[in-house]
């Protein structure tokens, strides 16, 4: 097939290592390879930068050195503080109730599902259809049982960014603790999380042109929280295991990076989604998944009727363009996407959805080539399926989710 | 999940795709709730299938395998058609990921319910001949 360029439009799955990241961790795998717990110069010369690393990822966040804690990805962050927490609010004050969203991350979401097998009970707050939690709603669902509520800051796959500073203050009012998944939000949303009322939050280094296998927790003081890995003394206790020296020292210059950055990144994304959002819209019987207001400068998510996700993914593949989907078939299970069908999608709709994610490595161009491309792959397998024929034909009607 | 070099050209380049005006007998099976609807068009001449079509909403090997099975069945006698199996469709596609066993198992019913249309309209009642259209046992899907 004629292919023209590549584009990686899939930035929400993980991004390539920048030579600025690679760069600052080369040293720790050749010369400083010492372990930071061990007290003569090559040891120190690796602790050193920990601890700087330390405490430039809590800037980012507006939290202290001792609140941050290094993990090896953001599952085992929201793991930690779900778990962790959670046990300890039982252990301490007998409350077993969690609240959670409907569209969190699996990692979030298999985590609240272990604590419900361990006796915890779970609520899942509805999601809208403009991929927003109701703070209202949260409100309501606070009981003197709940022991933690953890939302997503920005949701990975709609990227819809939730009003976390008020859903913060619900939780900080009602004595409650506060976890946000923060791996998508990252160097795209300003992140303070002393105003925005965060216990704890998560972040993920690959998100973020770290590589793949660092992320870290930020607890704020005083949370009780259960120790992750128990062993030595490393990350204040908490989390035994010699550190990933070069690759935390790589998490925090690309958090650094990406949160100076922020302002930039925004102001450069947004025309690019836009422009994507207002030439896919153009397509017959298409949807924009999730608020166009409140989304993250680089996604975009869209349905469209009678095509399969999957299938538009191959064809994109073809032309030298990485998509993600949130079709059944690229799951391997039965139903599409949690996230789509936590909005009110029918699985009809939701079977034919494409997600297109965008970074620091893309440009205008890439847009172009998307707008070029997609309509023709959209149209192509639309002449073959029958539920196009059906939906053409009046047979079936899916417009009111459009 | 990585699909055979047989199944990638059958889905980029499908063989007799479209829809088929003059036809014999049309039969759709599966549904879009599941992700997968395939519907085949087929022609009878005597009691060969002089030619077939399909079109098929869903994912690659749904794709991939209904464009093999109309390959499969061309010019052969109903009698032969029939006999089609899903395996042999896979084989014939130098095998699909375990997930996708269920688009196989599409495509053989495609083929008979297909078969079953023509005969109605010939007034002659599918049943004893084509026999019961299996469920697809792959699909636990609720609907």
């Amino acid at each position: 097939m004629d292919q023209k360029r590549k584009v990686y439009a899939d930035n929400a799955a993980t991004t390539a290592v920048s030579e600025e990241v690679l760069e600052a961790m080369l040293p720790f795998y050749r010369e400083a390879y010492g372990n930071p717990s061990s007290l003569y110069e090559l040891g120190q010369e690796a602790k050193a930068p920990l601890e700087r690393a330390r405490a430039d990822t809590a800037a980012c966040l507006g939290a202290k050195p001792n609140e941050i804690y290094f993990t090896s990805c953001g599952s085992e962050s929201d793991n930690w503080a779900i778990k962790g927490a959670a046990r300890a609010q039982r252990r301490k004050h007998g409350k077993t109730h969690i609240i959670t969203s409907a569209f969190e991350h699996h990692a979030v979401l298999h985590t609240c599902g272990a604590l419900e097998k361990e006796g915890f009970t779970v609520t899942y707050l509805p999601v809208h259809e403009d991929g927003l939690v109701r703070p209202e709603e949260l409100s309501q669902a606070i009981t003197d049982n709940t022991a933690l509520v953890t939302i997503m800051y920005a949701n990975n796959e709609i990227g819809t960014i939730q009003p976390v500073e008020e859903l913060g203050r619900i939780c900080r009012e009602r004595g409650v603790l506060f976890h946000t998944d923060a791996v998508q939000a990252v160097g795209n949303v300003h992140i303070d999380v002393k105003a925005q009322n965060i216990d704890m939050l998560s972040l993920s280094g690959h998100k973020i042109h770290a590589p793949k296998g660092v992320g870290a927790l930020y607890i704020r003081a005083g949370v009780p929280i259960e120790n992750f890995m128990d062993g030595g003394a490393q990350e204040r206790g908490r989390r035994a295991g010699t550190e990933n020296v070069a690759q935390i020292v790589g998490l925090a210059t690309a958090i650094k990076r990406a949160t100076e950055t922020i302002d930039e990144r925004v102001a450069r994304l947004t025309p690019m989604r836009d422009k994507l959002i207002e030439g896919l819209s153009k397509i017959e019987r298409s949807r924009l998944n999730g608020s166009r207001e409140h989304r993250l400068p680089g996604n975009v998510s869209f349905c469209f009727q009678g095509v399969e996700g999957e299938s538009l993914l191959l064809l994109l593949d073809m032309h030298g363009i990485s998509a993600s989907s949130g079709s059944a078939c690229t799951s391997g299970s039965l139903d599409p996407s949690h996230v789509l069908l936590s909005i009110g999608l029918p699985h009809e709709v939701a079977h034919g959805s494409l997600r297109l994610s965008f970074g620091d490595y893309n440009t205008m161009e890439d847009i172009d080539y998307i707008l070029e491309v997609l309509p023709g792959i959209i149209e192509r397998l639309r002449n073959m399926s029958p539920l196009w024929d059906a939906i053409r034909q009046g047979k079936v009607n899916y417009d009111e989710y459009m | 999940m990585a699909y055979s070099e047989k199944v990638m050209d059958h889905f980029a380049n499908p063989r007799n795709v479209g829809e088929m005006k003059d036809f014999s007998g049309v039969g759709e099976v599966g549904n879009p709730k599941c992700g997968d609807i395939m519907r085949m068009y087929i022609k009878v001449e005597g009691d060969t299938i002089t030619d077939v079509s399909f079109m098929t909403f869903g994912c690659g090997a749904a794709i991939a395998t209904s464009s093999m099975a109309t390959e499969l069945i061309k010019g052969k006698p109903i009698s032969e058609a029939l006999k089609l199996t899903n395996k042999a469709v896979m084989e014939a596609l130098d095998g699909l990921p375990a997930v996708k066993v269920h688009c196989s198992v599409l495509a053989e019913q495609a083929i008979k319910a297909a078969v079953s249309d023509y005969y109605r309209r010939q007034g002659i009642d599918p049943a004893p001949i084509v026999g019961e259209i299996p469920e697809c046992e792959e699909c636990g899907c609720s609907v």
